[in-house]
């Protein structure tokens, strides 16, 4: 086989290459052409092309994504200890203790290859982490689907669910928690967004880089294949025409092994404590193209790298292959060349495979040979960092004044609310998760305190403090689609609401932003709006954004999905133990209350979509310093033994916060309300949570409640010896009824 | 008590059978899958997880490690060895336990809060429960439907040897709802069923699981 040189593309400046094939546009390969003064070889193509792709440039968001920063003042990054353009974001939580969350999305792969999609977008996250020094320690999956009663739907969700499943509970991960939606824009569009968090002690913490020369790269973990190359197979197509026939072709969606990444995160955490590495950094995306120039961009040198000592697991794999492949379970480290024995030492007693692939050096060029000759010669800067960056159209879609003068106020309203109750807890979207649910192990590690269908999932970190986080992703794609800008506010007041029901204290956030096509104006003001609103809202709540991921191209055709800007909420608890639970019933003789106030607001509701397939009108209002007031007012409750369960409001209204509430604690309610029962029951007035409380301790929170005016009102009681949900005025829904037509709906259409 | 948990390469609860024999005031002793010796513990317990992968067969390599040998004398001698999960596959595997663990009837992983019934309460590691009692801990398993033929069936029945039986629904398809089992000899017990993630009911459903290494407790005790 014949290998393009550098000496080569010298020599032959004028060789048409596939950059069109590979993505490239035609102004960005000239300006690959400028910045090396020649032609790039065909390794050089696929690192620029891959590097350059939006996925790992950021090339249409960048613009925007500036704009977290901006908004972020000192204050809200005192407890950051690592922050956006890093593998995580680090957050110091207390006693010592650093926590790394961050998601990604896995939407196209999974799409393709539901199993092997879900699965690896869970390793990728999950490495992520652990190259910040961490031990990965929850996952949680927000996942997207269609219509639930499609053929397509058919296909994919088992297949996500299964392969969220299969990794996360090979690698011993706890999944706490996560979302499952269904609309119709995301048909042939599912989304699989992941999240892991992980922790260590503060002085642990590793970032990428490669600093001091004559230091050694080594890469360990799974052999390099030709599985998940995707484009770049278009380089190779025609030199492969040799005596052993055409080589099979390998699909594009990379093949996870969950053993092997177990065994490489316990062989990592074995070297991190033994301080022997300087930097590292996990392959995903991009693999080593993606390693070798953000390890020599983000240090203080150059890099060789010797290709050709790569471990394969393919034959007659070309450098631009090798550098492109994507095959799972691939860490890259930095070590010092007194430690390589050390660390291949620690390798061996994992059976992990380890190589040391390149060196530090003292230039500023990233330097890739194969077999002596010069593939790769590169500013990796220019690579990893200095990508082209666009400034793309953005127009307000001409039909959005058309969408929210829609308003639902036209829509029938029901005249059997008691019927409705059951009608909408039976709906997909509000239905019982547990079908997904119980395929993941949520009891490994020992350290789960609340997980799904909790409003957040908690985990313990310190075993002898009971010190703690707890995390919840929320996002209503029709509100976003109604509003990006208040659309993304409301699924941060969500998150932070989550978490603050938990008696957690949000600290962080991080994000996954599904749009559809950056190319469509009205895209990217959707875009733009939801970054602002997200940005906005943070600094309104004085909590950082710390991370986060963005996935375009979402859209079948020219029909973009619904605007998804998934908001994931990081809190803090000092002491686990002092949990809210969701589920009442814990105590005997409680009272339940409804904090925050309710308006008739039906725009973008579940009911408006499920009863009567509509979009339209605006999102209920959102007002953060509320949600500031009664996260702290949820937290005191808490701290001082007054809250006994907690449970947000959000889709469905206080009807669907009841039917959990008393399905999840199996208890019954007596529950008055005033005014128009179905406004009480079903509007999505954010800001709202219900808490039930001891008698004993009902004076002393109102009065708290009072004091800091959060409205608030007795809404009903916890009535221990019924079986049934009673709201006065309307009748009885009796518990094993209501429990059929929650847990039912998601099994008669998977099963 | 110093009671070994054995780590091969994928073990997953290791941290948490560790943490189940501090609760029962034990020592718990880390042992590793190349280790020659058991460094002279009182038990063993066999944690779950997805040992080597899971490759080939649950457990089919884990049997084969060198601490398994060690593990498989020492339970020929009496000593109380407990396989949880993987655990019970590996045990099974290694003919220290009769039957097969097989793929749930549903096909799904299923991770669920199940009710035991206690059947065998005169085992090293579950004399703490009353012979009928009920107990709520974490099942969570893709292969762990238990199957035997229906000789081994009538002996495990009529000798007492079922240690564990799942009430109400059968959630994976095992044969007479068996969840656990023991030896002949009764120091050897294998269960799909999670007590190590039930010994505190604020990470578990309840701390029904704590009961079987408090149960061994009184076994050490009563031999030293």
């Amino acid at each position: 086989m014949s290998i393009d040189t550098v000496k080569n593309a010298e020599a032959t400046p004028d060789q048409e290459q596939p950059y069109k094939e590979l993505g490239l546009k035609d102004d960005e390969y000239a300006r690959i052409k400028e910045i090396l003064q020649r032609r790039p070889t065909d390794a050089e193509l696929a690192m620029y092309s891959v590097m350059w792709s939006e996925h790992c440039s950021y090339k249409s968001s960048k613009v925007h994504l500036k704009y977290f920063g901006d908004t972020t003042t000192d204050e809200m990054r005192a407890k950051m200890l690592a922050g956006i353009g890093e593998n995580a974001g680090v957050v110091d939580i207390g006693d010592g203790w650093a926590v790394t969350f961050k998601a990604e999305s896995h939407n196209h792969p999974s799409y393709v290859e539901p199993y092997q999609g879900a699965a690896t977008g869970v390793g990728g996250i999950v490495r992520d982490i652990l190259a910040m020094g961490a031990r990965p320690l929850a996952v949680m999956d927000p996942l997207r689907f269609g219509k639930p009663d499609a053929e397509d739907t058919k296909r994919v969700l088992p297949g996500i669910v299964a392969g969220v499943g299969g990794y996360g509970n090979c690698l011993g991960l706890p999944n706490i928690g996560g979302e499952v939606v269904f609309d119709e824009s995301y048909q042939g569009n599912p989304l699989v967004n992941a999240l892991c968090v992980g922790a260590m002690r503060v002085e642990d913490l590793h970032l990428a880089h490669a600093s001091g020369t004559g230091n050694k790269v080594i890469l360990y973990g799974a052999r390099t294949g030709l599985d998940g190359i995707g484009g770049v197979s278009v380089l190779a197509s025609e030199t492969f025409d040799d005596s052993a026939g055409k080589r099979k072709k390998l699909p594009s969606v990379q093949v996870g092994d969950p053993f092997t990444e177990k065994v490489l995160i316990e062989c990592s955490l074995e070297l991190f404590e033994k301080g022997i590495v300087v930097g590292i950094q996990d392959l995903g995306g991009a693999g080593l193209s993606c390693a070798t120039s953000e390890l020599a961009s983000a240090g203080d040198g150059g890099m060789h790298v010797w290709l050709d000592r790569v471990p394969l697991r393919a034959k007659n794999m070309t450098p631009a292959e090798i550098l492109s492949s994507e095959s799972q379970e691939r860490m890259c480290a930095v070590v010092e060349p007194a430690n390589v024995e050390a660390f291949m030492e620690v390798c061996r007693k994992w059976d992990v495979i380890a190589t040391e692939i390149g060196e530090v050096t003292d230039g500023d060029r990233l330097v890739i040979t194969y077999h002596d000759e010069v593939v790769v010669d590169v500013p990796p800067r220019t690579v990893a960092h200095e990508g082209p960056v666009y400034h793309r159209p953005i127009q307000r879609p001409a039909d959005q004044d058309e969408l929210q003068a829609n308003t639902p106020d036209s829509l029938e309203r029901p005249e059997n609310v008691l019927e409705l109750i059951k009608i909408m807890a039976a709906s997909p979207n509000l239905a019982s998760k547990k079908w997904v649910t119980q395929q993941y192990d949520r009891y490994v590690r020992g350290g789960t305190v609340l997980a799904q269908p909790s409003d957040g999932g908690m985990i313990r970190i310190d075993e002898e403090t009971g010190r703690g986080v707890a995390l919840s992703t929320d996002c209503n794609g029709r509100y976003t689609k109604l509003d990006p800008y208040e659309g993304a506010k409301l699924a941060l007041a969500e998150a932070y609401r989550n978490v603050a029901a938990t008696g957690a204290t949000p600290v962080a956030v991080t994000n996954c932003l599904n749009f559809g096509s950056p190319e469509d104006p009205g895209v990217m003001w959707q875009f733009e709006q939801a970054v602002k609103g997200l940005a906005d809202g943070c600094a309104e709540l004085g909590i950082p954004v710390t991370g986060g991921n963005v996935s375009f191209y979402n859209q079948t055709g020219t029909t973009a999905i619904l605007p998804t800007p998934v908001v994931g909420v990081l809190g803090v608890i000092d002491d686990v133990r002092r949990r809210i639970p969701t589920g009442i019933g814990a105590e005997a003789g409680e009272t339940l209350l409804l904090l925050g106030e309710t308006r008739d607001e039906f725009g973008g509701s579940e009911w408006a979509h499920h009863v009567h397939g509509h979009l339209g009108g605006l999102p209920p209002k959102v007002d953060l310093q509320r949600e500031k007031l009664l996260g702290q007012v949820l937290v005191a409750g808490s701290r001082d033994g007054m809250v006994s369960a907690a449970h947000d409001l959000s889709e469905g209204g206080l009807a669907q916060t009841l039917v959990e509430t008393c399905l999840i604690g199996e208890v019954g309610a007596r529950v008055f309300l005033q005014g128009d029962l179905f406004t009480e029951l079903f509007s999505e007035s954010a800001g709202r949570v219900l808490v039930a409380v001891p008698r004993t301790e009902e004076q002393r929170f109102t009065d708290m409640c009072t004091a800091r005016r959060l409205p608030w009102r007795k809404v009903g009681v916890v009535d221990p010896g019924s079986k049934a949900l009673e709201i006065q005025g309307l009748g009885e829904l009796p518990l094993d009824e209501l429990r059929e037509a929650w847990e039912g709906t998601l099994p008669a259409l998977f099963d | 008590m110093r009671v070994g948990v054995i780590t091969f390469p994928g073990t997953l609860d290791d941290v948490d059978a560790q943490r189940a024999v501090r609760y029962a005031d034990g020592e718990a002793v880390p042992l590793w899958h190349g280790d020659h010796d058991l460094k002279g513990v009182d038990a063993v317990i066999v944690p779950g997880g997805f040992s080597y992968g899971d490759y080939l067969r649950c457990g089919a390599i884990a049997r084969f490690a060198p601490v398994m040998q060690e593990v498989i004398e020492a339970a020929h001698k009496g000593m109380p060895v407990l396989g949880i999960c993987n655990g019970f596959q590996i045990l099974a595997e290694a003919h220290l336990l009769p039957g097969a663990l097989v793929r749930n009837h549903k096909l799904h992983f299923v991770c669920r809060d199940q009710w035991l019934a206690v059947e065998n309460n005169t085992t090293p590691w579950t004399t703490r429960y009353d012979k009928g009692a009920e107990i709520l801990v974490p099942l969570k398993s893709g292969e762990g439907g238990y199957q035997a033929d229906q000789k081994t069936l009538d002996e495990l029945e009529g000798e007492n040897r079922v240690v564990f039986r799942y009430v109400g629904e059968n959630p994976n398809g095992s044969r007479n709802n068996i969840a656990g089992i023991t030896n002949a000899r009764g120091n050897v017990v294998g269960l799909m069923p999670h007590p190590e993630h039930a010994i505190d009911a604020l990470t578990g459903p309840t701390d029904d699981g704590l009961g079987m290494f408090l149960s061994l407790l009184d076994a050490v005790q009563v031999k030293a």
